[in-house]
Formats: C-alpha cells, structure tokens, sequence
C-alpha cells in the first residue's frame, strides 16, 4: 500500500469508528496492555498506545506487517490483523488517556 | 466511558463497599460476579469486570494475600534477583472495588449457583469466573509427592519452593549435576523448564564451572527448541545437556531418598533435582465439574464459559484454550476478554468474537532474551492460530535484538503486574 492509499484509507476508517466510538474495545485491543502499559508510571522500554494519534499507530502497524518497519515482535503480532481490524484498535486506543 | 469526577466518586463509594462484610455484599441490588483465584487471570477478571460495568458486585476469593509470581521465578533460583520482586498484593484491587475474601474456595454448587468458602460462608454468583490455576499430579510420577517435593522441589509453584531451589544450588558444591525433569504437554509455561535451565547454566558458569544441567525430557520437542538450543551452543556448550524422549529422557519413576531419577535406561543420581511433575486444571475445577477427563477445563472461544457447567466460565491454565499455551501473558489476556464477556452477557448483550495476542518472553541469560507470539480467533470450537501470524523470535537475529527482548521482558513483567495489582 502505498503512503497516499494508506493515509486515504486511514482518515476514512477513523472518521467511521470516530463516528461509532464504543466504551467497549474492538477485538484485539484488550491483549495489546500486557505489554504497552495502561499506566504511564510503569517503567518499560515499550510505548504506551493510550492517546496517541490512531494514525500514528495504524502506520506503525502497517509497516510492521509489510516489513518496512524492524520490530522484535510486533512484525510477528501485525500479521495477525487485518488492516480494518488493526484502524478500530488504532481509533480506540487514540481515545484513551 | 465516565467523566473523571464521576469515576472518582464511584472509586471512594466502591472502596466503602469494599470493607464492609460479605453478606451486606452478597445482598446488594446489581449482578453479582465471583471470581476463585487471584492470579494473573483471576485477579485480571475481577478487575476487568468492575470496570466494564461498576454496577456489578465482583468477588474475588483468593486463600493467599500475598500473590508470588511465577514469571521470572527462574531469576530468582539462579540468584539474579530477590523473591520480593515477584510478591504482590490485593490492595489495589479492593480500591477498584473489588470485594477480597482471602479463603480457599471449597465448593461450588451449580445449580443454586452459589460457591462455598472454607469458612463455610456462601456466596452466590450469576456468573462464576474460575480461575483456579493448576495442581501438581501427586499420583502422575511415581515416588513424587509432596514429602517427596520438599527434598526435589518442583517450583512449579513460586514460592518456597522457589526458594528452596535456589539454597540447593548455592549448597551444591562445584563439579556437581543439576537434573531437571520436564512433563508432558500440556502444562503450566512451556519454555519454563527450558529458561530455567539456561539460568542455572548461568549461575553454574559464573560460580560452579565444572558443574553441569540435564534436562530428562518427556518430550522430543519444546517451545522455541531451535533458539534455545542455539543460544546453548554458544553460551553454555559444556553447562547443558538435553534428553529427548526417543533418547531415554522419560523418568517413569524418582527416589527422593537417593535424589535418583529413573528412566528405562538408566538411574541419574542428582546432586540437585528439580522435578516438574504432570499437572491438571486445580482441585476446585474438579469439585465444580468444569473439568474434564483429561483434567482440563473445555471452554468456549467466545466467553470461556464452561462447556460443561452454564454460568461457570474459566480462564488461565486450567482451561483448554487449543492453540494459546498456559502463560501469564494468555491469562491476563483471556480475563479481560473473558470479562467484556461476562459484562455483556449480563447486560442481556451477544458478547462479540474475539481475537487474542499471547506473548512468551524468555532468557537464556539476562542479557540475552528470545520470544514466542501469537494471534488467536475462535474457529471450530476452539481458540486457533490466526495463519502466518505469531511464531518466534529469528534464528538468526543479531545479539542487540537477544538484548533487546531481555530489556522488553523486564519491561512485560512490570507493565503486566502494573496493570493486574498497580
């Protein structure tokens, strides 16, 4: 996919989940906090997700996927998730604090 | 989601609620969830479920106020860090408004759905969440029960026992032979056996060079074989010694007198024995008729309810989740599905298809660490590999990303008890 698709496709996926933003999280984010934590106190290496920029995380996702981003284990965890599935954790988690 | 203020009101009521006792609980007006077990899933669950919905009136019965974790426990038996840093408490979630009653649980009646304390105090459930974690099978290894254990501990369990292990290596003189003996599948922590192998490798290389690990297998195969046999190869050539199965590596039968360990082939005398004996779904599984007559616990994919009992769901190890291993990362990941779940259900809701993330950190030295993934989705009745997802870390990764992982699984472990007891 390239840059421009990613980013159309993106801001449509998020104005969709914006729009129907649930309390409940979209299936696969609960797993996600085992290691990107809730709390902003815990000292880990790892990035927390909550509040930031769903784009920033469904790039990140994408590029781990396809291989254009070196991970330890997210390039593993990203091919496991459709792209759809990947923006409704993106839109969700952009709406934590 | 609530606005903060009205979160923070409810946290000061709930955390009123919370001491007051059990049977002004058991009478209040909103759903009534328990929760048996206070480990990664259990004390996940209660936490989850409280937070899905704070009208519900959530249970956790616990019999140890002090929760030991068993993830990085092989650090401790190789010296690397303290027994306190896998010790955590319950506080936290009676803030949450999670009710504590730290008793066993001795019965569960189905039908009046009601559980029994030790106690003798009854609480009644609409849905029961058991997360009662596994039992060692003290009939599963001939000469291997629990007087046995004191003298050739498990640490199955982290503990004591965990303890125990490690003031038997630092009293093994030099030259000396460490055994392990590893189960079949399945059981508590795949590549548990094999972590800690490699961390006594490294405690026997830095302080007892002359001394020696064998792992005495009832397997061919185990997680992540091929990394952790490479990462032997390199760092512990003359530490380690593995026993597959189809090589004589099946103990059948152990003499705790003697630390003597029996395989077809031969008698190993162990001057230090770990035995991880078979192990099933806990006592209380059993009791509640959740378990099988394999000793696990059948579930469904969606909720992990109980396929044998309705209104009992179970998560964790003791239940039967297919393609996810019994890891700590698949327990906390199953209770908080398992408790939107359950929030849903009693809200008269469909709880909607899940997908689930495991993640198996393991160090071969503390600096040097390697990983098992995977991604899960319900398909025919269990939960299953999502294809072309998951697997392990490269073979041939370079030894910045072996450091890397070690820095990531300091960092899973604090953040995964951040989120279950923080």
């Amino acid at each position: 996919m390239t840059g421009m698709r990613l980013t159309a496709a993106l801001a449509f996926a998020l104005a969709m989940t914006a729009g129907a933003q649930a309390a409940e999280a979209p299936a696969g984010a609960a797993s996600c906090s085992g290691c990107h934590a809730a709390n902003s106190r815990v000292d880990t290496p790892v990035p927390p997700l909550a509040g930031r920029p769903a784009a920033d995380i469904a790039t990140a996702m994408a590029e781990y996927k396809s291989g254009a981003r070196k991970g330890t284990i997210m390039d593993r965890i990203a091919k496991g998730f459709s792209d759809v599935e990947t923006q409704a954790i993106a839109a969700w988690y952009a709406q934590q604090k | 989601m609530k606005s903060h203020t009205s979160r923070r009101q409810f946290l000061k009521t709930a955390s009123a609620a919370a001491l007051l006792p059990l049977p002004a609980i058991a009478q209040s007006a909103g759903p009534k969830v328990v929760v048996v077990g206070g480990g990664f899933a259990g004390a996940s669950a209660a936490r989850f479920v409280k937070q899905a919905d704070p009208k519900i009136a959530v249970t956790l019965i616990e019999a140890n106020p002090t929760f030991t974790a068993c993830p990085f426990s092989n650090g401790v038996i190789a010296g690397l860090r303290p027994l306190r840093a896998q010790q955590f408490n319950y506080e936290k979630l009676g803030d949450a408004g999670v009710t504590l009653a730290f008793q066993p649980a001795t019965g569960v009646d189905a039908q009046a759905k009601t559980v029994t304390l030790s106690g003798g105090t009854k609480l009644a459930y609409d849905r029961l969440v058991m997360a009662p974690g596994v039992d060692l099978r003290w009939d599963g290894l001939p000469g291997y029960d629990e007087r046995a254990a004191a003298i050739m501990p498990h640490a199955w369990k982290a503990g004591e026992q965990t303890l125990l292990l490690r003031r038997q290596l630092e009293a093994m003189a030099d030259g000396g032979t460490v055994v392990i003996v590893a189960p079949a599948n399945p059981f508590r922590c795949p590549p548990g056996p094999y972590e800690r192998a490699s961390l006594i490798a490294y405690y026997l290389k830095t302080k007892k060079p002359k001394s020696k690990v064998i792992i005495l297998d009832a397997k061919d195969a185990f997680s992540k074989q091929r990394l952790f046999q490479n990462a032997w190869a390199a760092l512990y050539p003359d530490h380690i010694e593995w026993v597959a199965l189809s090589k004589g590596g099946k103990v059948n039968a152990v003499d705790a007198a003697t630390k003597t360990l029996k395989t077809d082939f031969a008698d190993h005398k162990a001057d230090v024995a770990n035995v991880i004996p078979p192990q099933r779904a806990a006592a209380i599984a059993q009791t509640a008729g959740v378990a099988d007559r394999s000793g696990w616990c059948p579930v469904d994919p969606v909720t992990f309810e109980s396929k044998l009992v309705p209104n009992i769901h179970v998560i964790g190890d003791a239940a039967i989740m297919g393609a996810m291993p019994k890891s700590a990362f698949s327990a906390n990941a199953q209770a908080k599905v398992c408790a939107a779940a359950v929030a849903d259900l009693l809200a008269g809701k469909t709880a909607p298809e899940p997908r689930l993330i495991n993640t198996c950190y393991s160090l071969v030295a503390p600096d040097y660490g390697i990983t098992v993934a995977g991604v899960y989705r319900p398909k025919d009745g269990v939960l299953a590999d999502i294809e072309g997802a998951g697997g392990v870390s490269p073979i041939d990764a370079p030894r910045e990303n072996r450091a890397l992982e070690a820095q990531f699984a300091e960092g899973w472990f604090k953040t995964i008890t951040g989120e279950v007891f923080g």
